[in-house]
């Protein structure tokens, strides 16, 4: 191994013990915020791969996000399946609606794409008004109590060992990803698309993958959250759901792989603080992206990339 | 003869024997009491769809608890409240939820948007806070969420639809089509109406469910059947205001049948609106008449000065802000049961919060008075839901007129929970 790859790994998996650490020592409404960060920072990491690596600018990622809120959800309602193999039935389920999606809507590109995905997740969020007697509909389902999380443990333990786990399982899939020929690949296709097929590479198959990834993580993301916090309901399958990540990304920098994680935990605390003190808190996150956009284009890692620490993945 | 500070007088010494012993007298009240003041969350909606909800809910609150601490807080404690908005998301709301227990509040209540409710009562329940909704959905009831979630400010939606069908059926007509949202609200319209019309002798011809992205509505009129006696609608959001004048255009000055709706359809709208003249001489369901009307109660007339409601239902600085007078009072109701159900437990302090949601289980009735302006209730401590009178009201000059006024029996329904049973 490289002496690059040595510091690459030691980092990240310096952060996870970091993150472990707060964990444990973090007074329990932090732990539980940390808890929904690690959780949507899953998502963001998902989307990462669509956008920050490959370029694919999806606005329908909340159809994934709420397939796998509902893959885990349902079955734990109606058949009383225990959490865990919820999750990954969750995970499943929104990788296999991106694979469908993204079998339809790859064939387009572009501001295309970004219509195509949008229509698909609106479909998906009237799909689940249309069988509210099941889903819950507008007003949503309550999840089993968060006691049965794993057994024997604290909800709040459980939590966060949860949350944790899926984190770090996100973050190292995406750091070998994107370390990989695939991953590389991806890049390619981001920065010129035709070049690639030039050199043999077949878009379409590279960008699915992507998406497909991109679709697993966001289910795993999706089915943590309605199971660690107890709701699931279609308000997350709304275009707020799809923006949300874009955002994370954005402001964590995009085709970074730490990005999502900072992004994140800044847009969380960026808005709870703003909530106390001011009604438009959208405003403030809007002032913040634009900010950002004029001075650190790429993100708060993907600046510092830029500036010296060319090492960051 | 010089005064020694460092030696007491014989008065002074006496003086602080006398202190003593009275001070060991009460000692629970010297040394338990605590002049903290109690601290209210607010889950309020702010921002988002709720919004137009959120700015009376805040301002009842306000009034509310100005009047609370005027009179000398509770249990002697001066009374605040910690507003935060949840922007009328469930994920949002389980967060604020959090932050407002972590924040040292005694309590939280406020939520109306069901969604919101159904998303942060796990949370509620597990942080072991109580949660006190002031929602009139039916998921209290039904058995949905958990201990620590009550209702004791507003009667539910399944109650509220019930009791309007005896008189529906009596006076209106007994063939009834219904127009509603296709998704959750209007499902608990569709069931419990059908169900109670059903009971009255009456039933339901005809059930249009219109999909939430429709703006337009003309397609869906022609599926009205024209036996239709009684047209029941309760359409939501700024979708009402084409929904209505769609509906004029399609009868046109012929005959109609009667018409009967939720006042949810227009909470902050004012009826007199260019493009509601249609709605002249139709019937809606009312909590609480937003027009003044003969024979309103002091209390009521004293309720409706402090939140700051004219006569007409706006408020008394903006004639164009119409309130949401038939769901705020819930807020004033609930802060008064607050009062009441901590100094019925004798609550101290945040390890007291059981005791509090017993105190509240233990209540029954709730005469009318200063604390509950809508009119006397009935509090169910198994189903932790409260019922009380429902109004039905008639367009006249632009206007909403009482033309009767429900019984609580009409709005009664079998428990279908029974929340004391289950663990804190």
């Amino acid at each position: 191994m490289k002496a690059k790859d040595t510091k690459i790994w030691i980092a990240h998996l310096a952060v996870l013990a970091a993150l472990g650490v707060l964990l444990a020592v973090l007074p329990a409404y932090h732990a539980t915020n940390l808890a929904r960060i690690l959780t949507l920072a899953v998502f963001a990491t998902g989307y990462n791969l669509a956008f920050g690596y490959t370029g694919l600018l999806s606005l329908g990622h909340a159809l994934f996000f709420a397939a796998g809120v509902y893959g885990a959800a349902l079955p734990v309602t109606y058949w009383g399946l225990s959490p865990l193999p919820a999750i990954a039935l969750g995970c499943l389920a929104g990788g296999g609606l991106a694979t469908l999606v993204g079998l339809l809507a790859l064939r387009t590109a572009g501001v295309s794409f970004m219509i195509v995905t949008l229509m698909f997740a609106q479909a998906g969020y009237l799909t689940l008004l249309y069988f509210g007697q099941i889903t819950g509909g507008d007003e949503g389902l309550v999840m089993p109590d968060a006691t049965a999380l794993i057994p024997g443990l604290s909800p709040d333990t459980a939590r966060a060992v949860i949350a944790f786990t899926l984190f770090a399982i996100a973050l190292l899939v995406s750091l070998i990803v994107i370390r990989s020929r695939l991953g590389r690949v991806m890049v390619a296709m981001r920065e010129n698309e035709e070049r690639s097929r030039m050199l043999g590479y077949n878009p379409f198959t590279v960008k699915l993958s992507a998406l497909v990834l991109s679709g697993l993580f966001a289910g795993a993301a999706g089915a943590g959250y309605a199971l660690l916090f107890g709701y699931a309901g279609a308000s997350f399958a709304t275009i707020q759901y799809s923006i949300l990540p874009m955002l994370y990304v954005l402001m964590g920098g995009a085709g970074t792989t730490l990005g999502p994680l900072l992004g994140t935990a800044a847009m969380f605390y960026l808005v709870d603080g703003a909530a106390r003190i001011t009604t438009a808190t959208l405003l403030v996150v809007g002032v913040a992206l634009v900010l950002l956009i004029l001075f650190a284009p790429k993100g708060i890692l993907g600046t510092l990339r830029e500036r010296g620490a060319r090492w960051i993945p | 003869m010089k005064k020694d500070l460092l030696v007491p007088s014989r008065r002074s010494v006496l003086k602080g024997m006398g202190a003593g012993i009275v001070a060991s007298a009460f000692p629970g009240y010297t040394w338990a009491q605590s002049s903290a003041p109690i601290k209210l969350g607010f889950q309020l909606h702010r921002t988002g769809i709720g919004a137009a909800y959120g700015r009376w809910y805040e301002r009842t609150a306000q009034a509310a608890l100005k009047g609370v601490n005027d009179a000398g807080g509770i249990g002697g404690r001066p009374v605040e409240i910690l507003f935060e908005d949840d922007a009328t998301d469930p994920k949002r709301g389980a967060e604020v939820v959090e932050k407002l227990a972590n924040d040292g509040c005694d309590l939280i209540f406020g939520p109306l948007f069901s969604h919101v409710v159904i998303g942060s009562a796990p949370r509620a329940g597990e942080l072991k806070i109580p949660y006190l909704v002031c929602s009139e959905g039916y998921h209290v009831a039904s058995g949905m969420l958990n201990r620590w979630t009550l209702q004791p400010g507003i009667t539910d939606v399944r109650s509220q639809v019930s009791s309007m069908a005896p008189w529906v059926a009596a006076n209106l007509g007994k063939k009834v089509t219904m127009v509603y949202p296709d998704y959750a609200f209007g499902y608990d319209h569709r069931d419990f109406f059908t169900e109670a019309i059903k009971a009255q002798g009456g039933e339901v011809i005809a059930q249009i469910a219109i999909p939430p992205t429709e703006t337009t509505f003309t397609r869906y009129l022609p599926q009205i059947p024209a036996e239709t006696e009684v047209l029941y609608h309760v359409m939501v959001g700024p979708a009402v205001l084409t929904f209505v004048k769609e509906l004029g255009d399609f009868y046109g000055s012929g005959a109609r049948p009667q018409i009967f709706g939720f006042i949810d359809s227009l909470e902050a709208v004012d009826t007199a609106s260019p493009g509601l003249e249609f709605l002249e001489g139709t019937y809606f369901w009312e909590a609480m008449n937003r027009v003044k009307q003969d024979g309103q109660s002091d209390h009521e007339a004293a309720y409706r000065a402090a939140v700051g409601v004219d006569d007409n239902g706006a408020s008394v600085t903006d004639a164009a802000d119409v309130s949401t007078y038939s769901h705020m009072f819930s807020v004033w109701e609930t802060l008064h049961t607050i009062k009441a159900g901590m100094e019925a437990a004798g609550y101290q302090s945040t390890a007291d919060r059981q005791k509090f949601v017993e105190a509240l289980e233990a209540m029954t009735t709730m005469p009318e008075g200063p604390g509950n302006p809508q009119g006397d209730k009935l509090f169910n401590g198994k189903t932790h839901q409260v019922f009380g009178h429902q109004n039905i009201s008639q367009v006249t000059g632009g206007k909403l007129m009482r033309v009767h006024r429900t019984s609580i029996e009409d709005g009664q329904y079998a428990d279908a929970v029974d929340y004391t049973t289950m663990s804190f």
